[in-house]
């Protein structure tokens, strides 16, 4: 008996050994499934993130290697003459690059001021419980999609500008010395000065709620030292606020312009796509982004299609830069205030 | 003499404050008419064309009745490919940003160009995907048109996902690992979860983003007057048919374009305000 009994244990021992070294691999195998796994999604998240880099790299790639036909042909003439012919084959930018900057500076030279205006009465006088239905109202103009103003302003606006801004302007402003030329010519209701207008409806938003946060975030220190010493509302916004905003708010500002210069459809509606260079703001004209809408399915020929990537490269370098100069600005004032 | 010029000093500054007031007043009124009166004119041109044919109806040719029914299923099926193909990638790279490489050189790279992109000009995202998609297999897609639209969804989901994970408690990531949470899984089971309202909201707003964008449909997507699923042809979606309809001379079509803006407005709009109601929920315990 003893001798067997002895086996057993040893046996229930040896057992005992192989169950645990079992149990040592499956869980060193699922440490390692896990392992796998952990650094499978690790990469992929990195690899995502590379993702949106090359994304970026790609766009400038296929727009440079798209326009490479009409940069060779036109060379740097074509960033300085206003021809337009399709049916000749001569190309050049002039005129869309005019009508973009004419129309953004039309955008910028009223929406920033209103937008200023607009956080300046969010900030100091607006009572808390309108702070934030009113905050949201401004957020929804930013939210309603291109093509909603582009119809509303063929249909509505520029036939009320027609009829009632237009003549006006063409009639005091119009006869006035220096800035006469800028009012002339028949009043169509379509043009650049109707398109400058829509923008600056449409980037007001991104100015006003960029101003808003960044006026939100001057300490209250500051302000209240000057309330202290006696000064009016607006002397706190003007002396104290917006100096100390001043970065964020040109980020904010760059930021619209960003988005007046690239806006596609609300333009096209209203633009009159004609390619000249005129003085009159009332004049039709285009803009890139709306020639390229307006153009590129219908245009014939390998030329003609890269010469309007070549439009669409030249807007994605000017956006570029502007982007990146409002980004840096924000960055800085993030880091000022964080 | 000098009480009297401090008072006049005192009045001028009294005054220029109570100016500066109303103007801001204004220029507030200023900014609200113009959504009132956008909203306005929708309503006023739109709804009368509202009806049942609308939703079940095709585009019709000029001088005839119709609806929209396949422009809605095209941006829907645009939408849903855009999202599908959007999403994991920006939520992967924002995950990136938050949890791997917080303090990478990588990750403050790829925020800058993130941000860029999120802003810059959709007609250039057109013309992208035209050159690496639609040139090449030689016509227009509906898919060329989803990864358009995908593009655009991305940098929106990256900037929500890194913003939300970047709030998520760090004693939740160290609670994880200390009972021996893999990391990923720290990631996907815990982090996800408490940063889930606001990501779902990032993905509501690129919805929001994309379901009104026309410019980078015109030349990937095209359009298709008929009935078609394909994503391998051309499809219609509705705001490339308002743009089409509306600068079309026949009232029939001009109606439907309201209609058309009627309808995605609304979209638009409930989707953000459902988009700030979820975070607003979220901020309250």
């Amino acid at each position: 008996m003893e001798p067997t009994q002895r086996r057993s244990v040893v046996d229930v021992a040896l057992q005992e050994g192989v169950i645990a070294s079992v149990e040592a691999v499956t869980r060193a195998k699922v440490l390692d499934r896990l392992r796998l796994s952990d650094a499978t999604f690790r990469h992929m998240t990195r690899a995502a993130a590379f993702g949106v880099l090359l994304l970026l790299g790609g766009v400038i790639v296929a727009l440079i290697e798209g326009s490479l036909l009409a940069l060779r042909t036109f060379g740097v003439g074509f960033l300085t003459t206003d021809r337009w012919n399709p049916v000749t084959e001569k190309f050049g930018a002039l005129a869309p690059i005019y009508g973009t900057v004419v129309t953004s500076f039309i955008a910028m030279l009223i929406a920033v001021p209103v937008g200023l205006m607009i956080a300046f009465f969010l900030t100091e006088l607006c009572p808390q419980w309108l702070r934030r239905p009113i905050g949201i109202a401004i957020e929804l103009l930013a939210g309603i999609p291109s093509i909603i103003y582009g119809i509303w302003g063929l249909f509505i606006f520029a036939p009320f500008l027609q009829g009632t801004l237009q003549p006006f302007l063409i009639k005091t402003v119009g006869a006035a010395p220096v800035i006469g030329p800028l009012f002339t010519g028949p009043p169509y209701g379509i043009g650049m000065l109707t398109a400058g207008l829509i923008l600056a409806i449409m980037v007001l938003p991104f100015v006003t709620s960029i101003s808003r946060d960044v006026f939100e975030a001057v300490p209250a220190v500051l302000k209240e030292a000057a309330y202290g010493v006696g000064c009016t509302t607006w002397e706190v916004v003007r002396y104290v606020v917006l100096p100390y905003a001043r970065v964020g708010v040109i980020g904010g500002v760059m930021l619209g312009l960003g988005r007046a210069l690239g806006e596609t459809m609300a333009v096209t509606f209203v633009i009159g796509n004609a390619h000249k260079v005129s003085a009159s703001l009332l004049a039709p004209s285009t803009t890139i982004s709306a020639t390229i809408a307006n153009e590129f399915t219908e245009a014939v020929g390998d030329l003609y299609t890269s010469s309007l990537i070549a439009l669409g490269l030249i807007l994605f370098v000017i956006t570029f830069i502007v982007l990146a100069v409002a980004r840096y600005m924000l960055l800085r004032i993030e880091r000022r205030i964080g | 003499m000098i009480g009297r010029r401090l008072t006049a000093l005192y009045d001028s500054r009294r005054r220029r404050n109570a100016i500066a007031k109303v103007l801001s007043l204004a220029a507030t009124l200023f900014g609200l008419g113009w959504l009132v009166l956008i909203l306005f004119a929708l309503l006023w041109h739109g709804f009368g064309g509202l009806s049942l044919a609308v939703f079940t109806e095709m585009t019709p040719p000029p001088g005839s009745s119709g609806g929209l029914l396949n422009p809605i299923i095209g941006s829907l099926m645009l939408t849903i490919l855009a999202v599908a193909i959007g999403t994991p990638i920006g939520i992967l790279a924002g995950t990136y940003m938050a949890e791997y490489g917080r303090h990478d050189r990588l990750t403050s790279v790829v925020r800058f160009i993130n941000d860029i992109l999120l802003s810059a000009p959709s007609i250039v995202v057109g013309l992208f995907i035209y050159e690496v998609m639609v040139a090449p297999m030689g016509h227009f897609s509906g898919l060329a048109g989803g990864v358009a639209l995908a593009v655009i969804v991305i940098p929106v989901v990256v900037r929500t996902t890194e913003d939300m994970l970047t709030l998520v408690p760090n004693s939740l990531r160290e609670a994880a690992t200390s009972i021996g949470l893999p990391r990923s899984m720290a990631i996907t089971r815990i982090c996800y979860r408490a940063a889930r309202a606001g990501m779902v909201t990032g993905v509501l707003l690129a919805v929001a983003r994309i379901s009104g964008e026309t410019a980078p449909l015109l030349f990937t997507a095209l359009n298709n007057q008929f009935w078609s699923t394909n994503l391998n042809a051309p499809m219609a979606s509705l705001p490339v048919v308002i743009f089409q309809f509306a600068l079309s001379p026949y009232p029939d079509w001009q109606s439907l374009a309201w209609t058309g803006a009627l309808i995605i407005t609304l979209a638009v709009l409930a989707l953000s305000v459902t988009a700030r109601s979820l975070v607003a929920s979220s901020k309250q315990p």
